[in-house]
């Protein structure tokens, strides 16, 4: 108690967190309330059965999906060395570029009876009739699941390696020693070390799945997400939109808390390492599968669908030059996904030090309910930060009347409204990020430091802040990337004028032309491709050596 | 001291690139116009080019998606909000009774009204028209003539593609229906529609011409102007071949009254800090210039009378707007949408 007497500032602090984060569903539920709740017999009816078992199916079949090919890239690329395995190792991040509903778009024109492959194939089959050769129908729960699953497997590879990353070589050298080899290894010492970043990642790539409104809407799934938005823009009732929107969020607050406990158990420590374990070469065929294994969800996830759009760019491109309003574009969204950015990560690791720290069931909470946000579509964020966002404008706007300045509306008016919904919607990123590379640092690290006397800021900047390097520079990454993609929330809560790379491509593909959008699709991923160079670069094992340095400089002059 | 530096200069850059963010101007300026749109970009920017070249009021805009009205409503009185210009009739009717809007004092938008059009409200004035039309393929089906009831004759089982049952195009044609022959018909015909679809109802409404094309299926539903668009090459080489594929047929009720036409329109915002501008602007949407530039960019139909259209929607055949007053239509979405859940259309 004392303890966290002490602290009582700092936690003041973090209190802002979770006090915004909780400012959405306020918003939601004051609008709920206007509402009479009469369409719940007929969403009860004849929605909730289909959609819920619509939302299982593809939730079972994405978590499987990621699962796999997420934690089997990262161990291969951890674990072995094989060849262009330092190209694969970033090249497998690139498919979070990729905003689902594109590449959605992109594999019906693809895979389509006179699309380039069963055009193809017909050819080859010396098939003449288009009718002649009937092929699955990407729009079908198989389709959505295969799209979003080779899209959103990075969630899962990018956590689950910054946690190999961050094993000891002592446990994976010991367990060889006792004879343990490649898959026995696998599953006995790196799957339980992975497990906690595994459910982190699993959890992001889901919660991704549940808030998906266009890939899945396009496909002709129909989830929750889209009763939701039917029920608000069809049928004109925002306060039962909002209420569906309500009861979502206490389940999948409740499937969160489930997985959290499951994790707690699965989780069996194991600090972090002064070196990282050697990588086994693999020779022979054995290398060269691995090698494939990695290329497979690089090419569905990425390749294929950035060829088609390159190839649809350079024809636009050849005709009408590149758009001019191109850099303005990069410039705004550059410009918002960094300040999100930066402002998502600083208050991140702020939330993620206290609970560290401080500790006690006020850290605890802040922690978690500063997460709600990614737990609701953005679209419905939007929607429940509206109301809020009005009430300060007003509020602000009325104080400063009375000193006589005239003023407009400062967060809705401005692109205030858009970092404050992207750190909202994406805080949960680095908090878990970070929670689960706490959970790697031993606590008698934090005790040596004390005993040395470090003061807290220099336990935080300079023992943590190197220490969590590679879990943090991960979820920079990611939150970076999906600020860049966010669509909904940007649609709605932009300030007059200000287009970015995902509204302009929207705006093409609203028209049913998203191939005129290919230019700013491809600006996105190579806007992405930037920080994931970097991150990589940063990755390399050069970095774990400045770390251990940090570790023995923070406690020896600390 | 550390601990605190950083987060402060960290602080600072972001306020000032935040402040690079902050619109320059303020909600009131002379000469200038504030229009919040759920229409297409590439669409509306061309003929608020023309607006700004005619008058020299610069348009600001913020194009969205669902939530214009919502975002309206909670900016309240301080929103910079002028021009409100949506598509579907639901939605022009939903910021009328929100109370979102005000009413349009302008001889020239009167005297620019259709005779059919017969809105009780003065709120808000209909720009285009966007005609929901029968496509079959050229091949293999022979008809030249159909209602929209014959879509759910047994002789197209799995032969039928639309969109999802409940996108607002499609909800306001069974709006219509309800308002025509009420609600038991109307439920029977979408379950016996549903069971004609030779897909799953999804994807947009280009997609119909193209899975005609494929051979998925033989007819479907789509706006008229996405088949102008296609044929016109403005969505490629390859989607004029889908649009080529396809033979337009301009629907009717079965009691002859005509094609379900949906409109795009717009309103003066309730608060609205610049109305005369924003009643200029609208005037100039319906003047011929600007009808023109609907019909020959976009290749809806426009609702000036005296407006010429493109040739390929002419091609089309005349169209006959159905009578059912859009009011019903769009009161019955709602309802509509419902029955679309009950017969599970989407499933």
């Amino acid at each position: 108690m004392d303890h966290t007497e002490k602290h009582g500032g700092l936690l003041t602090l973090a209190a802002v967190a979770p006090f915004l984060a909780v400012l959405p569903v306020l918003g939601l539920v004051v609008l709920a309330l206007q509402g009479a709740g009469d369409h719940w017999s007929h969403i009860m009816g004849y929605v909730l059965p289909d959609a819920l078992r619509q939302t299982a199916i593809l939730l079972a079949g994405t978590a499987a999906l990621t699962a796999v090919v997420g934690v089997g890239t990262a161990w291969l690329v951890t674990s072995f060395a094989f060849p262009w395995r330092r190209l694969l190792e970033w090249a497998l991040l690139l498919p979070l570029a990729m905003p689902t509903y594109i590449v959605a778009y992109s594999y019906l024109d693809v895979l389509h009876p006179v699309g380039p492959v069963q055009s193809m194939l017909r050819f080859i089959l010396g098939i003449t009739e288009v009718r002649g050769l009937i092929l699955p129908d990407i729009r079908s729960m198989t389709g959505c699941i295969l799209v979003m699953g080779f899209v959103l497997y990075p969630y899962v590879y990018v956590t689950t390696r910054a946690a190999l990353l961050m094993q000891s070589a002592e446990a994976i050298e010991a367990a060889r020693g006792l004879g343990a080899g490649g898959l026995t290894l696998f599953r006995r010492v790196t799957l339980p070390i992975a497990a906690p970043a595994l459910g982190v990642g699993l959890g992001l790539a889901m919660l991704e799945v549940v808030a998906d409104i266009g890939a899945s809407e396009f496909l002709g799934i129909r989830t929750m997400t889209v009763a939701v938005y039917v029920t608000w823009t069809t049928r004109g009732s925002v306060e039962g939109a909002a209420q569906i929107a309500l009861a979502m969020l206490v389940i999948t607050f409740g499937l969160l808390a489930l997985e959290r406990g499951m994790a707690r158990r699965r989780d069996r420590g194991g600090g972090a390492g002064e070196r990282q374990p050697l990588r086994v070469p693999l020779r022979g065929w054995a290398a060269w599968v691995a090698c494939a294994a990695c290329m497979i969800p690089v090419t569905l996830g990425f390749l294929i669908p950035v060829l088609h759009l390159v190839v649809n760019a350079t024809i636009r491109v050849a005709e009408f030059g590149l758009p001019q309003a191109l850099a303005g574009w990069i410039w705004n969204s550059a410009l918002l996904a960094a300040l999100a950015t930066v402002g998502t990560i600083l208050v991140g690791f702020l939330l993620a030090f206290c609970h560290r720290h401080v500790g006690g069931i006020w850290a605890t909470a802040f922690l978690r309910v500063s997460s709600i946000g990614y737990a609701l579509p953005g679209t419905v964020l939007a929607l429940g930060l509206l109301g809020p966002m009005a009430w300060f404008d007003d509020l602000v706007a009325t104080m400063l009347g009375w000193l006589g300045i005239h003023a407009g509306l400062l967060l809705s008016g401005s692109a205030g409204a858009l970092v404050l919904a992207y750190m909202l919607r994406f805080l949960t990123i680095p908090v878990n990020t970070l929670e689960a590379g706490y959970g790697r640092i031993p606590y008698s690290v934090d005790d040596a430091a004390r005993g040395l006397g470090a003061p807290d800021r220099a336990l935080a900047w300079r023992l943590h802040v190197p220490l969590l390097t590679p879990a943090g520079a991960a979820a920079a990454l990611l939150v970076l990337i999906d600020c860049m993609k966010e669509l909904p929330a940007t649609l709605l809560l932009r300030p007059l004028n200000v287009d970015t790379l995902a509204t302009a491509l929207y705006a093409e593909a609203s028209r049913g032309t998203y191939e005129d959008g290919a230019v700013a699709a491809l600006a996105i991923v190579l806007v992405g491709l930037v920080p994931v160079i970097l991150l990589v670069r940063g990755l390399r094992p050069h970095q774990a050596k400045r770390r251990r340095d940090a570790l023995q400089a923070a406690v020896v002059t600390g | 001291m550390r601990l605190i530096r950083r987060p402060l200069l960290l602080g600072a850059a972001m306020l000032a690139g935040f402040a690079a963010l902050v619109p320059a101007s303020p909600a009131v300026a002379a000469g200038e116009v504030n229009l919040y749109t759920t229409r297409e970009q590439g669409l509306i920017q061309p003929l608020l080019d023309g607006f700004t070249k005619a008058t020299g009021i610069k348009v600001n805009t913020v194009f969205m998606n669902a939530g214009l009205a919502e975002r309206v409503a909670a900016e309240g009185a301080r929103s910079p909000a002028d021009v409100l210009m949506t598509v579907d009739v639901g939605s022009l009717v939903e910021l009328d009774e929100r109370n979102l809007t005000q009413r349009i004092n302008s001889l020239a938008v009167q005297a620019a009204m259709p005779s059919w059009f017969r809105d009780t409200s003065a709120n808000w004035v209909p720009l285009t028209l966007r005609a929901r039309v029968i496509v079959v393929s050229k091949d293999r089906v022979a008809d030249k003539a159909m209602t929209y009831e014959q879509l759910a004759d047994p002789k197209w089982k799995g032969r039928v593609c639309i969109r999802s049952g409940n996108h607002p195009y499609n909800t306001a044609l069974w709006g219509a229906m309800i308002a025509k022959k009420g609600a038991p018909t109307t439920e029977a015909y979408l379950a016996a529609l549903r069971g004609n679809l030779a897909r799953r109802a999804a994807g947009g409404d280009r997609d119909i011409s193209r899975d005609i094309m494929a051979g998925l299926c033989d007819v479907g539903v789509t706006n008229s102007y996405y088949i102008g668009l296609m044929l016109a090459g403005r969505g490629g080489a390859e989607q004029k071949k889908w649009a080529e594929a396809v033979r337009v047929i301009m629907p009717t009720f079965s009691d002859g009254s005509g094609t379900h036409a949906n409109l795009s329109g717009a309103s003066v915002a309730r608060h609205a800090p610049n109305v005369a501008n924003a009643t200029k602007l609208i005037e100039y949407l319906l003047s011929p210039e600007a009808q023109k530039m609907y019909a020959e960019g976009n290749f809806e139909h426009p609702v000036l009378a005296t407006a010429a259209l493109h040739p390929i929607v002419a091609g089309f055949g005349a169209l006959k707007v159905d009578s059912t007053s859009l009011l019903a239509v769009a009161r019955n979405r709602a309802g509509a949408s419902q029955m679309v859940d009950r017969v599970g259309f989407d499933n």
